[in-house]
């Protein structure tokens, strides 16, 4: 980095001055200065500072917008005014492959449309009668139902309602009381959607598996195409992949998922509860990967391999490792050289802004600052300072599933000499270490940012790329910089594994190197 | 027109209070009109004969956009104009935001019309939550009667809808007009509700004594103004009804602070 560049603390000194001091105390426990070696302790998964302009999303848009809502064959019921439905539709761009017979009806927005009367006399007959014509229209697999604001307050049973129309309709129906207004951020949407899906889908259907080498995804959500990719090169290594919680997934593969060796997890965040709940149950091991960028994609694969042990397996991944990074070297190499040196900022999700770090440093680029929206701390410091979190009364408003080891069911891949052997041998299961283990030493690190905070920051680090949503975006934009949103990757992907790698090198040269958004003069900087 | 919003615990008699007192002002030749505010759409049951009202949510939700006001403004006890809000069954669905759109609706549908000079809201219970408080939001009822008796309970919920009405009373024009003791034959009822209104400083308009022939009109679904013209409570009620109509006491309350209330119970209700 440049020498004109102030040093972390002077920059976090700037931020916090801007607020009143009781906000600034509050503020300067979520921006710390990072030491890789020993993380400081982060403020994070707390309320909002009111005032602030936030980047989080609500309860219902965790459980609904997140984990649930890409599942393709089931019909996803929000029980609710329009809007919460029609502005939580597609907005994620989660994608989803038909054909076969396979239904998909991640193209449809099912609503109550709740009115004035439903919320004055009650909204469960509207509710049942919309699940029986869901069934009758579309036939799903299965049918969820998620709540909204309004019928949390006037105590509608979505629960019940699902109970009764499982009986009726004699197909899987279960409901989220997932309330926009529960938990502190879309965090805890995503909680309660691993609970629903481990009590009503996860270990419904029994089924042995006729394949050495079966694995589940969890947290990869197919936005922009991203699974396809994934299962792309699981194919190529021949790992059988048996559900992906919850990118391109079937309501049927979900059921059978607890029949698989190994749980991969990629967003810890949204889905490390699920990955807890099916080994204690199930005895299904579970270790973190990460597929965006090339190499960590190689990474990921190599640690697969490895875990089944199998020297064949082990042989034909690196093959395939080797010919997908050869196929993309000349993309790389000729991006690298443009951008290598070029700094980013990234601000998003509770995965992403570590996750793309692997991407830009494929091509050399510096992640100049980070942070999460909605992050716990465990994301930032590493699963070791889990024990340590203290649970406030925001979490503990989230049901925390009690759960113990199916007696008949329990089946772990690994005896637990094989599992030590692994260990010794370095190999950590259950493991995430969290993004500030990976950033340099004296960044910034810095939990949901606020609007202020990210303005100043773009002055002082004036960075090449800022990645974050479509709240932030336009704003970012009219500073000179561009802004790839990765939530929705905008118009793009996919950005995992090698090709989507490429994808991503291409698309962030064009964003730098065109300096677009440098080209333009706005109104109030122009001479009459 | 005043617009006059009845409140006070359950059970306490507030539904018969108010039909009474609109009877007295119906019989003076004042032009009423009684809105119900309590899903269980009986505060007008006595000027009407019975429970004969279709409430104007069940009319809403059966009929749809088309709501004729004939349909849910019957014609009671003097030329009195009846309206019940109704709502949903207990446990179900929001009765609050059944009243904020019942009203909006009764004013889009013209009832409150320019010959009127009085309308009433009998508010059910205590003010629970904003829809219940939706009669004293936005100018709709500007004086409050707040119907209490000796009994701890009631006072309690007396003074807590007085901090309703300060809440209102900063952004509106809503005001208290005074206390009406129904009596439940407490010792020194009288003084304490007095003392009462005095700390919160304001009126006990009225003492409505303790009279058996209530039951019994009740019993007949009639107001004891139609029932028994002529016995002494149909007085008190007539009185009533007159020292509202007369009265120019319009205050902000000053809600108690609960050691206050309690000390004011201990003195009197221990006095004896």
């Amino acid at each position: 980095m440049p020498d004109t560049i102030p040093s972390a603390e002077t920059v976090r000194d700037e931020l916090i001055k801007v607020y009143p001091a009781k906000v600034g105390k509050k503020r300067a426990k979520h921006i710390l200065v990072n030491d890789p070696a020993n993380p400081p302790e982060i403020e994070a998964n707390v309320r909002t500072i009111p005032g602030v302009i936030t980047q989080r999303g609500c309860c219902y848009a965790g459980c609904k917008g997140v984990v649930m809502g890409p599942i393709k064959d089931m019909v996803h019921i929000v029980h609710g005014p329009v809007g919460c439905s029609y502005y939580a539709w597609m907005s994620r761009r989660n994608q989803a492959a038909t054909g076969d017979g396979v239904q998909n009806y991640l193209n449809y927005a099912f609503t109550t449309d709740m009115q004035d009367e439903d919320i004055v006399f009650g909204g469960e007959k509207k509710l049942a009668q919309a699940v029986r014509e869901a069934y009758a229209t579309f036939k799903p697999k299965a049918i969820d139902i998620f709540s909204t604001c309004p019928v949390g307050l006037i105590g509608d049973d979505v629960h019940a309602v699902a109970k009764k129309m499982k009986e009726e309709l004699g197909i899987n129906v279960f409901g989220f009381s997932c309330e926009g207004y529960k938990g502190v951020s879309q965090s805890a949407g995503h909680h309660i959607a691993n609970n629903g899906l481990f009590k009503h889908v996860v270990g419904e259907t029994d089924v042995e598996i006729d394949h050495p080498f079966t694995i589940n995804i969890l947290g990869e959500y197919n936005i922009g195409g991203d699974a396809f990719e994934i299962e792309r090169i699981l194919e190529r290594c021949g790992i059988k992949l048996v559900a992906t919680f919850s990118g391109n997934v079937k309501y049927d593969d979900l059921a059978i998922s607890h029949n698989a060796m190994l749980n991969v997890v990629m967003c810890h965040r949204s889905i490390n509860y699920m990955a807890e709940m099916m080994q204690k149950k199930f005895g299904i091991l579970w270790f973190k990967v990460n597929f965006i960028g090339a190499d960590a994609t190689a990474k990921s694969l190599r640690k697969i391999a490895q875990f089944y042990g199998d020297a064949a397996l082990i042989e034909r991944v690196e093959t395939v490792i080797a010919e997908e990074l050869a196929a993309i070297a000349t993309v790389r190499s000729g991006v690298a050289g443009r951008l290598t040196g070029k700094k980013a900022m990234l601000f998003v999700g509770g995965s992403r802004a570590h996750h793309y770090q692997d991407l830009f440093s494929d091509v050399g680029m510096v992640t100049v600052t980070a942070g999460y929206e909605f992050a716990h701390r465990d994301d930032y410091e590493s699963r070791r300072v889990i024990p340590a979190i203290k649970v406030d009364a925001d979490s503990r408003n989230i049901e925390e599933i009690h759960v113990e080891a199916d007696p008949a069911r329990y089946a772990p891949t690994k005896t637990p000499e094989e599992r030590a052997a692994l260990e010794k041998a370095g190999f950590a299961f259950s493991d995430y270490d969290g993004m500030m283990s990976q950033m340099r030493k004296g960044t910034l690190v810095i939990d949901d940012i606020s609007h202020i905070e990210m303005e100043r920051l773009i002055q002082i680090y004036k960075p090449d790329i800022f990645c974050s949503g479509i709240k932030d975006k336009y704003v970012v934009e009219k500073m000179g910089v561009p802004c790839k949103q990765l939530h929705s990757y905008d118009y793009g992907g996919p950005y995992a594994g090698f090709k989507g790698a490429a994808n991503f090198y291409h698309e962030i040269d064009r964003m730098i190197s065109k300096r677009i958004w440098k080209m333009i003069v706005p109104p109030w900087k122009k001479t009459a | 027109m005043r617009k006059i919003a009845i409140y006070g615990k359950g059970g306490i008699g507030k539904s018969t209070t108010t039909q009474n007192t609109v009877a007295g002002l119906a019989e003076m030749g004042k032009q009423v009109m009684v809105v119900g505010c309590d899903p269980k759409a009986d505060s007008t049951r006595l000027l009407l004969g019975g429970l004969a009202q279709k409430t104007v949510l069940d009319t809403l939700r059966d009929e749809g956009e088309d709501v004729e006001l004939d349909e849910v403004l019957k014609p009671g006890f003097c030329n009195t104009r009846c309206v019940e809000s109704g709502g949903p069954e207990p446990g179900v669905g929001c009765a609050g935001r059944g009243i904020i759109t019942s009203i909006n609706m009764l004013e889009q549908l013209g009832a409150y019309t320019p010959d009127l000079d009085y309308s009433f809201y009998d508010v059910l219970g205590d003010v629970v939550c904003g829809g219940f408080a939706m009669p004293i939001r936005d100018g709709k009822a500007e004086e409050i009667y707040i119907v209490v008796s000796g009994e701890m309970m009631a006072m309690y919920a007396a003074n807590n809808i007085c901090k309703g009405i300060v809440k209102f009373a900063e952004t509106g024009k809503v005001r208290l007009g005074g206390l009406i003791c129904n009596s439940r034959k407490c010792d020194f009822e009288k003084e304490l509700i007095e003392a009462l209104a005095e700390r919160l400083g304001t009126q006990m308009i009225h003492f409505v004594p303790r009279d058996n022939i209530v039951q019994h009109a009740e019993l007949n679904r009639k107001t004891v103004i139609e029932y028994a013209p002529t016995c002494a409570q149909a007085d008190e009620y007539r009185s009533l009804a007159r020292k509202i109509d007369q009265n120019k006491m319009f205050v902000v309350p000053k809600p108690l602070t609960m050691e206050e209330l309690e000390s004011l119970l201990v003195k009197y209700g221990l006095a004896a």
